[in-house]
């Protein structure tokens, strides 16, 4: 099928993609977009976290068929320009990334947290990112930096 | 492989009708990891997603009528006050992007006796509403569960909605796992207690072929229960109401856990709903 949808603000178009295919391998393999990652397919990592219409979701879930005629927001679509996204340079400042997989995917529910809550307790964050798996940093520097761009946040 | 992508809920059902091979998907959080992995090439996927009807709910009655697409996240934000037992068991359900995505459609689509839904649609005595180009037909949750993933339901039949009375008592959920979160349940316990017509309901999951519910507990505790004077509850009571909750089930030894684990965990989980539940009820 040729599928069309807007993604990070823009309308694209992909052509013989197999309705059943999910939209992370339509992102990174058809659209050139490969900041969302693929590490299980199956739901469990959330390294593939993208928002579907404004809402989270693990986009090696959905359907590429399903995608038709809705909006994406992926990591790529977060930062204006040359300047990072809040959440994304509080993660550059705590060294919250080290082999950076699960990054793309903590960013976007980082975002999506901060969009809701703009100023998280501790177990709300835990909570909210309960679905974004790293086998790197331990967890307490990303704890750091969602606190860090949560009161940048509450600040601004 | 075919797409359909029906707009409306006639069109989604004559097309069953048309395919009854078709396979629905909604939220897809169980298809697409069986597509990812090879595990299953159907012919052709029904999306479900664009009906908006589906993704409704409305107040009927007494009760709710909740369409099949409603996501989890949405039963907790916008039904959790009225349906607090389906909301405790949706707030277990694998991740927030899971809960943002997976619906309780989906769930009795699945049936998989592991399924958080069942515990509480079980104990809440929820009908499920299913149609066809035939018609529409309403299923108590206690016959809709056929096997270990299998349900109720013909060939051409959709899931449109599901029935369930608002609590007019304490519910509680309970599941067991080795984490808080993204967990299969090694075994589940949903309770509701409905001071209205003096009687129990009760679901049990992951501890039989199907989810089932604890007729014979809930019938125990019916009579046990002083609904008018509501003391605390004696430890007989609430022993016994843990052995019958155990004794409803038909578990197996498999990979999560032993089936004599699953029915202590069983009668350990039911002790301590009733106990939470009993003590919100007299505290009321
Ligand atoms: C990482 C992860 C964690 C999970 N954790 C849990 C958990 O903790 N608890 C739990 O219970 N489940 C869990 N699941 C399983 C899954 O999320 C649930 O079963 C969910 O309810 C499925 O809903 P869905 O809309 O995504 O279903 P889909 O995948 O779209 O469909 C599931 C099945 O139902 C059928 N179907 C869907 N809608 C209809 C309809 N309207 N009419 C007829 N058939 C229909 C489909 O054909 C398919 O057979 C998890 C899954 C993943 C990937
Ligand atoms: S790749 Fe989608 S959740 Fe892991
Ligand atoms: S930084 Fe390596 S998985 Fe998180």
């Amino acid at each position: 099928m040729r599928l069309r949808c807007k993604v990070n603000g823009e309308a694209l178009e992909a052509d013989d993609v197999w309705p059943g295919e999910s939209l992370l391998y339509v992102l990174r393999e058809r659209m050139g977009l490969p900041g969302s990652k693929n590490a299980c397919e199956q739901g469990e990592c959330g390294s593939c976290t993208v928002y579907l219409d404004g809402v989270p979701v693990c986009s090696c879930l959905v359907a590429a068929g399903q995608v038709e005629g809705h909006e994406v927001t992926t990591v790529e679509g977060l930062a204006e320009g040359e300047r990072l996204d809040p959440v994304q340079q509080a993660f550059v400042e705590k060294g919250a990334v080290q082999c950076g997989f699960c990054t793309p995917g903590l960013i976007v529910a980082t975002h999506d947290l901060l969009e809701r809550r703009c100023q998280p307790s501790d177990p709300e964050i835990r909570e909210a990112l309960a679905g974004n798996l790293c086998r790197c940093t331990g967890y307490e520097k990303i704890l750091d930096a969602v606190r860090l761009a949560a009161d940048r946040k509450a600040a601004s | 492989m075919e797409f359909f992508k029906p707009a409306t809920w006639s069109e989604a059902l004559a097309i069953k009708a048309e395919h009854p091979d078709a396979t629905p998907i909604a939220g897809g959080t169980d298809i697409m990891v069986e597509l990812n992995f090879d595990v299953r090439r159907p012919g052709a996927l029904l999306d479900l997603t664009e009906i908006a009807e589906l993704r409704e709910w409305s107040a009927v009655g007494d009760g709710f009528r909740v369409g099949s697409g409603v996501s989890y996240a949405r039963i907790i934000e916008e039904l959790g006050a009225s349906l607090p037992g389906l909301a405790m068991a949706a707030r277990t359900v694998g991740s927030p992007q899971i809960r943002n995505r997976g619906t309780v459609g989906g769930n009795l689509g699945a049936a998989s006796p592991a399924g958080d839904s069942h515990p509480p649609l079980l104990a809440g005595a929820a009908d499920i509403e299913v149609a066809s180009v035939r018609g529409t037909r309403r299923i108590p949750a206690a016959e809709f569960y056929k096997g270990v993933k299998r349900n109720a339901m013909e060939p051409d039949e959709l899931i449109a909605a599901f029935h369930i009375a608002a609590a007019d008592g304490p519910q509680q959920f309970a599941k067991i796992g080795t984490r808080n979160a993204m967990v299969i349940a090694v075994c589940s316990f949903g309770l509701a207690l409905h001071p209205s017509t003096r009687t129990v309901g009760t679901g049990v999951g992951s501890a039989a072929p199907t989810p089932r519910r604890a007729s014979d507990a809930e019938t125990f505790l019916a009579g046990e229960l002083e609904w008018d004077s509501p003391g605390p509850l004696r430890d007989s009571v609430l022993v016994r109401f843990g052995e019958l909750v155990a004794q409803a089930a038909s578990p197996i030894d498999d990979v999560r856990g032993t089936a004599d684990y699953r029915r202590h965990a069983l009668s350990v989980m039911a002790r301590r709903t009733l106990g939470w539940a009993w003590d919100s009820y007299r505290r009321n």
